[in-house]
């Protein structure tokens, strides 16, 4: 069924992306490619892998940009995958019902026995977020690993999305994004976390964390900066070591 | 947007067919047609032929042709699930309308009507499948619906009228009809151009990454070094020349030379005002084809904001 779920839980599970923290090594995209290809909506095809032209499908991509210009200009390293919005027109437009959003926790699938393949959903995602395996003839995109987190034969500390389990430098965080005393929601509070093109209405339930803007002065730590002073100068190291320096020189 | 041949030759084709087909309803419930079966036959040939040449085609760009019946399932939510449900509809009263006419040589009305009704409702679906599209500006915009239906009404109208004059079929009215579809087409698409120039309510890369108070924001690189999907399918770019020299063509082939071929028709006696009427025909299509490439070849899809684009 494509339209959204009549009575949705309080539940919305997603991703708290923090910016300021991103270094844009591509790990939690490749662990994700990894994952997938063989998790749910397996495969992750790729198209002429040792080709001249290699591509295929993933669920995440990080992009990077510059913003500003100058001191003030910042480089942004921006990760990008579905977010699973509360009101994701990608499911409603499906004509099949193969797109559907679950009302226990607003994860957005793609039944893939259903799909035909008519590509519509990633024309009514403005983010991006579904991309069309060309072998299998069915729209492909992130599960927010169902496979991974309610996976009970994993870890407890395993139980995340494989992008958040591999981020070296921990940008990425996965909770209840309504649940208002949930650590992504408090993280989301304190760093004002905000929605990507919130003018379209999607409400994704991401959210990304902006770059703390206090670093424009990091570069200035306030001490004066003073040249090292040469250590054969008068009043520097002891007077053997001079006399040795001496010697040496000569 | 990238311009699937499958999906212009589709929108293009049923368009004029679900006109047509509207035509022959309205003037049967208007009491104007006599059920003889000769243009009965052609007249249904024509305009089912075309409708089902479209939505044939509309199925070649499918992954999976073969589950298209799934997509008559989600007509709640799903505007092309909709199109596909009334557009598979408008067969039976059609199918009916034409029963009276060819087996029982009578123009059975009511069928007609219903028959009109149904059809405008197809074409009116099609256009909402584009125009409900947020993340594409230059479809979901006021200009779409009404720019669908006058050009499925031009073009429905050139072939009715062209058939009307080769069959022993009153057709003065339909002059009418060709004569307001094309105007109205050449009118809303000039408007529509205007609009989608003028840049209005466009979203900008600032708003898709939120990065807007650093100053502007521009791409350092690319998540990936060859295309992807997402830029095969939605990051479709035509030079702005191109698209200046094809406005031209859809305005002058699409509408205003037939708008001119169909005055001339109404003056010039019989013979003459066919080739005229075919000659309408034959550019009328050109253009539509034309005008179909370009809106799909000038839309700009928001996803194209993170490779790279300012606007979209
Ligand atoms: S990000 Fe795109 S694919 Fe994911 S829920 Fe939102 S609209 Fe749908
Ligand atoms: S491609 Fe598949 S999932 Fe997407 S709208 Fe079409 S049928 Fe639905």
């Amino acid at each position: 069924m494509t339209s959204l779920p009549a009575y949705p839980s309080d539940r919305k599970l997603g991703l708290v992306i923090d910016l300021d923290i991103c270094v844009g090594c591509h790990a939690c995209a490749v662990n994700c490619k990894e994952w997938n290809t063989g998790g749910h909506m397996a495969p992750l095809t790729d198209y002429e892998a040792w080709g001249d032209s290699p591509s295929g499908v993933w669920f995440n991509r990080i992009h990077s940009f510059e913003a500003g210009e100058g001191v003030n200009g910042r480089t942004v390293h921006f990760p990008k995958s579905c977010l699973h919005c509360e009101q994701p027109a990608c499911v409603t437009v499906c004509p099949t019902g193969a797109s559907y959003k679950r009302g226990e926790d607003g994860i957005v699938l793609v039944d893939e026995d259903l799909c035909i393949g008519c590509k519509l959903c990633s024309w009514a995602c403005p983010y991006g977020a579904r991309e069309f395996d060309e072998d299998v003839g069915v729209m492909k995109k992130c599960t927010l690993c169902i496979d991974r987190i309610y996976n009970d034969k994993l870890e407890e500390i395993d139980r995340v999305p494989a992008c958040v389990a591999t981020c070296p430098v921990g940008a990425r965080h996965f909770g209840d994004l309504g649940d208002p005393k949930s650590e992504v929601s408090q993280l989301v509070a304190q760093r004002a976390g905000y929605d990507l093109m919130p003018e379209l209405g999607y409400k994704p339930v991401n959210k990304y964390l902006p770059l703390r803007t206090n670093r424009a002065q990091a570069g200035c730590t306030g001490a004066p900066a003073a040249p090292l002073k040469d250590p054969r100068e008068e009043g520097t190291g002891s007077r053997l070591l001079r006399w040795l320096d001496r010697a040496l020189s000569r | 947007m990238h311009p699937a041949l499958s999906v212009i030759l589709f929108t293009s084709a049923s368009g004029g067919g679900y006109a047509m087909l509207a035509l022959l309803g309205l003037f049967g419930a208007g009491g104007v047609l006599s059920p003889d079966p000769l243009s009965g036959w052609v007249a249904f040939i024509w305009a089912l032929g075309m409708v089902t040449f479209g939505l044939l085609s509309s199925t070649l760009h499918l992954g999976h042709p073969e589950r298209a019946w799934r997509a008559f399932s989600q007509w709640r939510s799903s505007w092309l699930s909709r199109e596909g449900v009334l557009s598979v509809f408008t067969f039976l009263p059609a199918g009916i309308y034409a029963i009276g006419w060819l087996v029982f040589e009578d123009i059975w009305r009511w069928a007609g009507a219903l028959l009109s009704v149904s059809a405008i409702a197809t074409i009116c679906a099609t256009a909402m499948i584009y125009a409900s599209l947020k993340p594409i500006r230059a479809w979901n915009n006021l200009w779409t619906l009404p720019g669908y239906l006058a050009m499925g009404l031009a073009s429905g109208a050139l072939w009715f009228t062209l058939w009307a004059e080769l069959m022993p079929v009153p057709h003065k009215p339909a002059y009418d009809f060709a004569a307001v579809g094309l105007v109205a087409s050449a009118a809303i698409k000039l408007f529509y151009w205007h609009f989608l120039d003028s840049g209005a309510r466009a979203a900008t890369a600032e708003s898709a990454t939120g990065l807007g108070s650093f100053g502007k924001v521009r791409m350092l690189t690319a998540p990936h070094t060859e295309e992807n999907y997402l830029l095969k399918e939605m990051g479709f770019r035509i030079a702005r020349k191109h698209a200046q020299k094809l406005r031209r063509i859809a305005l002058f082939s699409g509408f205003l030379l037939p708008l001119a071929a169909v005055l001339a028709a109404l003056l010039t006696t019989h013979l003459v005002d066919l080739v005229l009427l075919a000659v309408a025909v034959v550019l009328n299509a050109i253009g539509t084809i034309t005008e179909r490439w370009l809106f799909f070849a000038e839309a700009k899809h928001t996803v194209t904001l993170y490779y790279g684009a300012e606007r979209a």
